[in-house]
């Protein structure tokens, strides 16, 4: 197993490349988009402006559950300014979508399913003018009972979310309130819990987590004259919008061309349908473009979050710290319509024994539908919760066995090689052991970092941080452990592939390329990748991004850390048949003069074509002329299969990531107040592309995981099903006082499977940050704590 | 929406007369997210950015002068030896961009148990300064709160400046958030000492429907120092006198259950404040004397 590992620390210097021309892959080129965003000049969906625009404003429901009696737009439709006032009765087609299940209106009609679904829809010539408009809707509601929890919902009376399912899943789970069921059985493991010396079992709850991304859902449609409609809009998956809105618009898909604006943020919450419908159904309606833009406060009722999860877990080892069995069963809160629903519960149920080898295994996840938020996709995708629950489990266990709690993990490790409970072959580098090695081998921070030379103490280094509450007094230091495992790109049988359509041609005496996908860039890095990946292909040194629009193919979605992999890889795909076509021109024009150009294995490098021994036979600008190559190919990863319906069976997985976490926190345990004072991160990235955005995408996951640790939490009232703090005032995510030092230290395991051996990065670490916080916590205040966030109330007995 | 911008003191006292409506704007920070939430949709704006008088101060003899509209900015890097509690309070006050903005006379107008100044202006001890057409008033601090979002002002008048007390001993101030900076309250406190009168004041923040005082604590404590001669022996204040000022303090306490935190936990918490900014205030007492300067 080749093995180039290193730590890397931001501004060091990094590999030269094969090839001569700069920016190639393993560089850290900067990021185009990089200045513009931190100096504010970058232009977001929601900046977008067009002469004559109307603006859109969705009505919302204040209530979670309850059929609609009636609605009254007429004060509504003569105020002066507004152009139209919509309800599920204009609507022109389909009047559902979906990503997965089509069970979402686009408008409510009949009833509504949770707080703040989208009822009536107006435009007005102003953004104030629509809001009064809205707000003079007159709806009447007759208020059912809510579905909150399992209990409520798999009931035997229980009423139904959806009464007339007929998605793939309705065949076969136990309620229609359950989305759907996956078990995993492998082994006997009633049988092999009997050679367990200890078993420690537990039950946990993880809070529902929002994306909290700075862009607010917006966007700009625009009518065209061939009755189409032009749409600009921030999403992750052009194309999987498209597929969805094209039927509600009732209009074929190449009337709908769909350009990418510019996003800011996603982490899985642009992954659903916001405005995008609803935008085009006025522009059409009107006859003008039509702007949307969420405020913070409707943006939380605007897009799915993390399912919360209850998760109860049964561990068993022998004494000497073998783990003998595992059973568990995860409930998923998928809220009123499906999303990703599903998915999640198919990771949720095939990661749940962690990065372990435990053969014998009883597994059962489910998701739920009820009248809470709608839950979906978001960075880590069903692995976090269960990732929080294993881990805690490990801990418990060795806590029980007496033994280190790195060491039973490690013990315990999974390898390449190791069979999943599904049965699927873990067949690419699986360094577990190694992670955990590296976050323990790395000296600690050192203690009492707030105490200045006679100044008295420095508040910022304490819990509390500006807000003085301590100067030190009943502080305590814990440290936390954990490892987790995330499948990477489209699972369970999913065909998922990328397009990329490259050209290539001389300007001004130079060769250029020009990469043209559908690739949503949220922030990832992939527009700086993209063009590494064809410096390096071709040889070229000027390389353009076209803007992501629908007039190329899929690129799929930018999630589940696929895109450096996938897009990536379909980049890379393409440019090998560019060049292929480019050496064949050279051939035919150049061939005569020089042997090598029949005889050896040609290459494009720094403009020129050139021998594998280096020499150079012509430049790619005499090559081609004023001839130019395009190529627009579709790219795979390998084949997956669904899991088996009843025993969880099926090779689902295209590839596993890995990291560990290692957490140093300061808890002051009087006010139950907590700082997190360092959080390094071992990980297997398999090739650094670009290795600067892969400590970014590392530290990023890494502070998302610790907010879901200690503060971010959606409050959703159980009577009532209202969400309680949809604002940036009670909804807290981390400031930079609460962002520790991230050291990161990145193996480069190649996948051989993989383009270049890449490995997704960007989620992994998401998983192992929340409950090495949470072991670290446990650690400094000897509490149990099986929910996460954890509140000052439950660290201080004041629930 | 009538966007009113009088450009003197006088203007803007006649112009609040007219239209008793109109809502005083200043930094802005608590109005316009009632506005852009649409939580309150006011008749009249009534800008006062361009009244000078507002953002200056003094430092008299016995007082501060602090104009309503001195950003809290200016509190931490100018006043921070006069209001050390103030100062400290001024720090936890959301962003540096709000506190360029934000001033104690928007937290005054709010009257919000949540705004951070109050804790620290009952403990220091202030008069409120405003006015009207009719003439000016002073309102001592401790019946400037009438209600959860309400004060003491008439319709017409105005907040001009706060009068707080110069510091003579030293004064702490903590807030309880769940994150390290930029958080709401969940509550918090302000312990002053007064040696020239052989006092302490406390204020409680975000921990009752107003901002008050734990007068109950006060008087303990004041009786247990003098009668163990502690602000003239500058002994170390012992633990159970601690601890029952800190109970006194939690039981001042008349919190709810709310979405940022649970009426128990704020209640300890007030105690744990209470006790540990005496252990602060009275550590810095006996090592330095009667200094005018806060331990901040």
């Amino acid at each position: 197993m080749a093995q180039n590992t290193r730590t890397v620390p931001v501004g060091t210097p990094t590999d030269v490349t094969q090839n001569h021309v700069k920016g190639g892959i393993g560089e850290s080129t900067l990021r185009p988009d990089g200045t513009l965003k931190v100096t504010g000049e970058f232009a977001y969906s929601s900046d977008m402006w067009h002469e004559d625009m109307l603006w859109g404003q969705i009505l919302r429901s204040t209530v979670a559950h309850a059929e609609i009696l009636s609605i009254d737009t007429s004060e509504a439709l003569t105020m002066d300014g507004v152009y139209a006032v919509l309800t599920h009765e204009d609507l022109p087609a389909a009047k559902n979508y979906g990503m997965e299940f089509q069970d979402t209106p686009v408008l409510a009609y009949g009833k509504v399913r949770h707080h703040g679904e989208p009822v009536a829809l107006v435009a007005a010539d102003h953004p104030e003018t629509a809001r009064r408009a809205a707000a003079k809707i007159k709806i009447e509601y007759r208020e059912l009972p809510v579905i909150t929890d399992e209990a409520s919902a798999t009931a035997p009376d229980a009423i139904l979310v959806h009464e007339n399912r007929d998605d793939h899943h309705s065949g076969h789970v136990p309620h229609m309130n359950i989305v759907h069921r996956q078990p995993i059985i492998r082994g006997n493991a009633a049988e092999a819990a009997k050679r367990a010396d200890v078993i420690v079992s537990g039950e946990y709850t993880f809070g529902m987590q929002d994306q909290a991304f700075l862009g607010p859902e917006s966007g700009l449609a625009v009518p065209a004259e061939d009755g189409g409609v032009d749409l600009y809009v921030a999403t992750q998956w052009l194309h999987s919008d498209l597929k969805q809105i094209a039927p509600c618009l009732g209009l074929p898909e190449e009337k709908v061309r769909m350009t990418m604006a510019g996003v800011g943020g996603a982490f899985g919450g642009r992954e659903d349908i916001s405005m995008q419908i609803l935008a085009s159904i006025l522009a059409l309606r009107t006859g003008k473009p039509v702007k949307m833009v969420y405020n913070r406060y409707e943006s939380f009722f605007g897009h799915v979050h993390r399912h919360p999860a209850k998760l109860w877990y049964e561990h068993g080892a022998t004494k000497d710290g073998k783990l003998t069995h595992m059973k568990c069963k995860i409930v998923l809160d998928g809220g009123a319509y499906a999303s990703s629903t599903a998915s999640v519960v198919g990771n949720a149920s095939s990661l749940s024994v962690g990065p372990y080898v435990i053969e014998d295994v009883e597994i059962e996840a489910i998701g739920l539908y009820t009248n809470n938020p709608p839950c979906g996709a978001m960075r880590g995708f069903g692995a976090v919760q269960a990732c929080f629950a294993y881990e805690a489990q490990m801990d418990k266990l060795a806590a029980k066995l007496g033994m280190d709690p790195v060491e039973l993990r490690q013990l315990n490790a999974m390898e390449q090689g190791t069979i999943m409970p599904t049965g699927q072959v873990v067949d690419s580098p699986a360094p577990v052991a190694e992670l955990l090695r590296r976050v323990k081998a790395r000296p600690m921070p050192p203690e009492r970092q707030w105490e200045t030379a006679g100044e008295g103490a420095d508040v910022r280094a304490l819990p509390g941080g500006l807000s003085n509450t301590t100067h030190g007094e009943s502080v305590v230091r814990g440290v936390g452990y954990a490892v987790g495992i995330k499948n990477v790109g489209f699972s369970e049988g999913f065909d998922d592939y990328s397009t990329a359509k490259i050209r290539m041609e001389v300007i001004n005496g130079e060769a250029v390329a020009t990469v043209h996908t559908a690739m949503a860039e949220v922030g990832q890095g992939g527009v700086t990748i993209h063009a590494q990946i064809a410096r390096t292909e071709l040889g070229v040194q000027q390389v353009t991004i076209h803007p992501a629009d629908t007039q190329v193919g899929s690129a799929g979605s930018t999630s589940a850390g696929r895109q450096t992999y996938m897009t990536g890889g379909a980049i890379k795909n393409s440019c090998e048949i560019v060049r292929e076509k480019v050496l064949e021109i050279g051939r035919r024009k150049f061939g005569s003069y020089h042997p090598a150009w029949a005889n050896a294995e040609l290459l494009l490098e720094g403009g020129k074509v050139v021998t594998d021994g280096g020499e150079a036979l012509a430049s790619i600008a005499d090559v081609l002329g004023d001839q130019s190559v395009e190529v627009e190919e579709e790219w795979r990863h390998r084949p997956t299969q669904a899991f088996d319906l009843v025993t969880g069976q099926g090779d689902g997985h295209v590839q596993y990531a890995f990291a560990a976490h290692r957490a140093v926190v300061e808890v002051d345990t009087e006010l139950g107040l907590v700082k997190v004072i360092e959080l390094a991160c071992a990980q297997d990235v398999g090739k650094a592309v670009n290795p600067l955005s892969v400590v970014g995408q590392i530290q990023g996951g890494t502070t998302q995981g610790l907010g879901v640790a200690v503060m971010e939490e959606i409050i959703v009232d159980p009577k009532t099903a209202k969400v309680r703090n949809p604002s940036f005032t009670d909804y807290l995510i981390p400031t930079i006082l609460d962002t520790p030092t991230i050291p990161v230290d990145y193996l480069e395991l190649a996948d051989p499977n993989a383009p270049y051996g890449v490995r997704g990065i960007g989620e992994a670490p998401t998983l192992s940050s929340t409950p090495a916080v949470l072991a670290a916590i446990r650690a400094a205040t000897g509490l149990e704590l099986n929910k996460t966030p954890v509140r000052p109330e439950a660290l201080t007995g004041t629930l | 929406m009538d966007f009113l911008r009088p450009a003197t003191w006088e203007e803007a006292l006649a112009a609040k007369a007219e239209h008793p409506t109109a809502v005083p704007l200043s930094g802005g920070t608590d109005v316009m997210v009632e506005i852009n939430f649409d939580h309150r949709r006011p008749e009249y704006l009534l800008d006062l950015n361009r009244i000078e008088l507002l953002r200056e101060w003094e430092v008299g003899e016995e007082n501060v002068r602090l104009g309503a509209a001195v950003p809290y900015t200016q509190i931490m890097e100018n006043l921070r030896a006069e209001l050390p509690g103030l100062a400290l309070a001024s720090h936890t006050v959301a962003s540096p961009q709000i506190r360029n903005r934000g001033g104690v006379g928007g937290n005054l107008g709010t009257a919000s148990p949540a705004g951070d100044a109050h804790p620290a202006l009952l403990a220091a001890g202030a008069e409120v300064e405003v006015e009207s057409v009719r003439g000016n008033r002073f309102i001592p601090i401790d019946e400037f709160y009438t209600g959860v979002k309400r004060n003491a002002l008439q319709p017409d008048e105005l907040i001009k400046t706060v009068h707080i007390k110069k510091a003579d001993g030293p004064q702490q101030y903590s807030k309880v958030g769940t994150r390290n900076a930029m958080v709401i309250a969940v509550c918090a406190f302000g312990l002053a000492l007064h040696p020239e009168t052989r006092t302490v004041r406390t204020g409680i923040g975000s921990a009752a429907p107003t901002p008050i005082r734990a007068k109950e604590a006060e008087a303990f404590l004041n009786a247990a120092l003098e009668e163990g001669g502690f602000w003239d022996n500058g002994k170390i204040i012992t633990p159970s006198i601690a601890k029952q000022f800190a109970d006194l303090c939690s039981g001042a306490a008349n919190p709810i259950d709310d979405v940022r935190g649970t009426a128990k936990y704020r209640r300890h918490a007030v105690g744990i404040m209470a006790r540990r900014q005496l252990g602060w205030t009275w550590e810095h007492y006996r090592g330095s004397g009667r200094t005018l300067e806060g331990a901040a």
